[in-house]
């Protein structure tokens, strides 16, 4: 856990004084609609379908259990007792009162916490692995970047009012569990042929109504150079990112009408004068910001646990959450457990408040009082002894958490759709029922192995349909609700926008058609084939046939 | 209507704007539209006239380069708020160009953007008159701590 600093902390109070007055201003008639429009986005406060949104930053996914807490506390008494995790590691409230949001802002400061630059056209905050600093396969804890790079963008002078939203995200593993190459700005630390730590880092990626993977800009940044290397593009973007039309002001538009190879060139002129001057991180520097971070102080414990083995034997459910939700951690009798929360009964991502009071409690007692946010919408405990998972999960079956659903047909990715939002075309909550009820059977689920279903309501890809192994896109017909289907996506390292299967397929019968799409994956797989691999082998086309022979 | 102020507070604007219709015959302090300063650009360097000149938001500002010995006050104007341009050329114009003179930011200035602007380096600030301007002056700094560096000249 990060640990703020008496200047981080002066950043978030004096901020919220800020909105406090904002906001009077506003409710006396003294600030504009738009003015206060774009004031109130840059503090993670959104105008919804029925009520304000306040999106809560959780910075890089990690967060405290007197954190979680707090929002618990919030939900229930600001809010209608229930939060949402986001595909961007952060927590929603969907229904607090305006005039109460600097109150709540108030609060989560005293936990350290804040909802600045959640919204707007500003650097949006930084998301990570959730496993960052526990998984085995790491080069090094990408944490301390991503806060370096949270102060570096927080309340930027400069940079505060950017053609468009501006995501980063950042990965210390070879596996990419962020999505970097959909992001604005993705980096992945690395280590060159000398050994040394670096960064490669790529640009222009997201989603959204024009879907673009990112294009490597550096392959090797060292350490001491990343801010100002982003200070160099985010200053090329301000100065040349289309303001004319919303729809064509991302990065991805411009380094696409540059080409890369120009706009590299353009950032690296820039950057020849910004390398060497304040900018530049010192190892002080970075030793301050690495000392911030609280240490976990790990047990020295055996290898694998005699009693967790014998309860996984006895108990089945049990055995099928180990496997299924925990991963190896990077510390010898330690595992990462995930917490899905792609239960029935309720919208992917959606937590209620006694759930959050409880699951801290249970990181008290089982994860040194820490939690994840990941960028699928479940929560993660980092670091379990393997020989408390039994009582975690038995901590977890009580609040119906204890889904063994993770990585699966089940674990969805879903915007709220026309539900909440007044952007979408169609209901997504919904249409994830009705799918992952139809696969039920735990034995079936495993069976299907890693597929990622992910659904948007509308074109902005809130629900990142693109990179969905299957991706429903919800478009409008006369008022009826349509799902258009694209197959082959990845958000994974092997990142690529999924293929469209044909026309659009009516509300009711969008079930079947994604029953028919895995039924033909069973029948077409050879030798253990993932999904991904089974349609990279055989194409469209036995798809298309099937899914189209039963609707039409 | 707009008032002129700076970090001390409200200040009498003794520059005229030149355009078509006002001659620069008679005034002292003139600010010349960049696009006709680019055309005039020798014709104003003998001028005896105290010179500042007004940007367009598209305007590069490294073409200015030589002639800021020449420039006592630059206007950076902000056709809406949210347009942040004007932030860079700023910074640019201060850090990489070394322009000491009056930074101006003129156009949809918002109270609420005041400390960004004075960080980025501008020092004089056309605000809307309808605001209460000790409040407005105050906003100039609701931060004691920042985490970038700071251009503010108040020093």
């Amino acid at each position: 856990m990060y640990i703020y600093s008496p200047v981080d902390q002066a950043i978030v109070d004096q901020r919220v004084s800020q909105f406090r007055e904002q906001t009077e201003r506003y409710l006396d008639g003294k600030l504009n609609e738009e003015v206060f429009k774009q004031l109130r986005l840059r503090n993670g406060l959104y105008v919804q379908r029925h009520a304000p949104m306040l999106r809560i930053a959780v910075p890089y996914g990690v967060m405290s259990s007197l954190q979680l807490r707090t929002i618990g506390r919030i939900a229930r008494e600001y809010d209608k007792g229930y939060a949402h995790v986001t595909t961007r590691q952060n927590f929603q409230l969907n229904w607090p009162a305006l005039e109460s949001v600097p109150d709540i802002l108030a609060e989560l400061a005293e936990v350290q916490m804040h909802a600045m630059q959640t919204s707007g056209n500003c650097i949006r905050n930084v998301t990570c692995d959730p496993l960052a600093g526990v998984a085995p396969d790491e080069i090094e804890d990408p944490r301390i970047w991503c806060e370096l790079i949270r102060q570096w963008s927080t309340l930027h002078p400069e940079f505060s009012f950017l053609p468009r939203k501006f995501k980063f995200a950042l990965t210390g593993s070879e596996v990419d569990r962020a999505a970097i190459q959909v992001h604005d700005i993705g980096i992945q630390v690395v280590r060159n042929e000398e050994g040394k730590v670096g960064f490669t880092v790529m640009v222009g990626g997201g989603l959204g109504r024009t879907p673009v993977i990112g294009k490597t800009i550096r392959g090797f940044l060292p350490r001491k150079d990343l801010i100002s290397y982003l200070e160099a593009i985010l200053r090329v973007y301000n100065l040349h990112g289309r303001r004319d039309n919303i729809y064509k002001a991302r990065i991805k538009i411009l380094v696409n009408a540059l080409g890369i190879d120009e706009f590299r060139r353009q950032v690296e002129n820039e950057w020849q004068y910004l390398r060497d001057g304040e900018l530049q991180l010192s190892d002080a520097e970075i030793e301050r910001v690495a000392q911030s971070f609280r240490d976990i102080a790990y047990k020295d414990l055996p290898i694998g646990d005699s009693a967790s083995h014998d309860k996984r034997h006895s108990n089945p459910l049990f055995n099928a959450w180990y496997r299924q939700n925990t991963v190896a951690h990077k510390v010898a009798g330690y595992r990462i457990a995930y917490v899905s929360l792609k239960s029935h009964g309720q919208a992917p991502g959606d937590i209620r408040d006694d759930q959050m009071e409880k699951l801290a409690d249970l990181a008290d007692t089982y994860s040194f009082g820490e939690l994840r946010a990941t960028h699928s919408q479940n929560l993660v405990f980092a670091h379990v002894e393997e020989g408390q998972l039994y009582e975690l999960w038995r901590g977890l079956m009580q609040l119906k958490l204890a889904k063994s659903n993770l990585h699966t047909v089940q674990d969805v990715i879903c915007c709220p759709g026309l539900d909440f939002c007044g952007l979408a075309n169609t209901t997504s909550i919904d249409v994830s029922q009705d799918i992952t009820e139809r696969f039920d059977e735990l034995d079936e689920l495993y069976d299907l192995g890693d597929i990622r279903i992910k659904i948007s309501g509308c074109m902005n890809a809130c629900g990142h349909h693109h990179v969905g192994h299957i991706g429903l896109l919800g478009v409008d017909k006369k008022g009826e609700h349509w799902y258009q289907i694209t197959l082959g996506g990845s958000s994974e390292n092997n990142a690529a926008l999924g293929t469209r299967l044909g026309p659009a397929i009516a509300k009711e019968k969008i079930g079947d058609a994604v029953e028919n799409i895995i039924k033909t994956y069973v029948s077409q797989r050879q030798n253990g084939e993932s999904f991904l691999q089974t349609f990279d082998r055989v194409g469209l086309s036995p798809y298309k046939e099937r899914v189209y022979a039963h609707t039409h | 209507m707009h008032t002129l102020i700076d970090a001390h507070g409200t200040i009498d604007d003794d520059w005229v704007l030149l355009d078509e219709e006002i001659p620069a015959v008679g005034r002292n302090k003139v600010i010349v539209p960049v696009q006709r300063w680019t055309d005039e650009r020798d014709i104003w360097k003998e001028s005896e006239k105290v010179l500042g000149v007004l940007l367009e938001p598209s305007f590069d500002v490294s073409l200015l380069r030589p002639d800021l010995n020449k420039l006592s006050l630059i206007a950076i104007p902000f056709s809406v708020f949210s347009d942040g341009r004007g932030f860079s050329q700023a910074r640019l114009l201060r850090e990489r160009y070394g322009y000491s003179g009056l930074l101006r930011a003129t156009g949809d200035v918002l109270r609420d953007q005041l400390s960004f602007l004075a960080r980025c380096g501008f020092d004089q600030f056309s605000v809307y008159s309808e605001h209460d301007i000790e409040a407005v002056i105050s906003a100039l700094a609701p931060f004691t701590v920042g985490y970038q560096p700071d251009l503010r000249q108040s020093a």
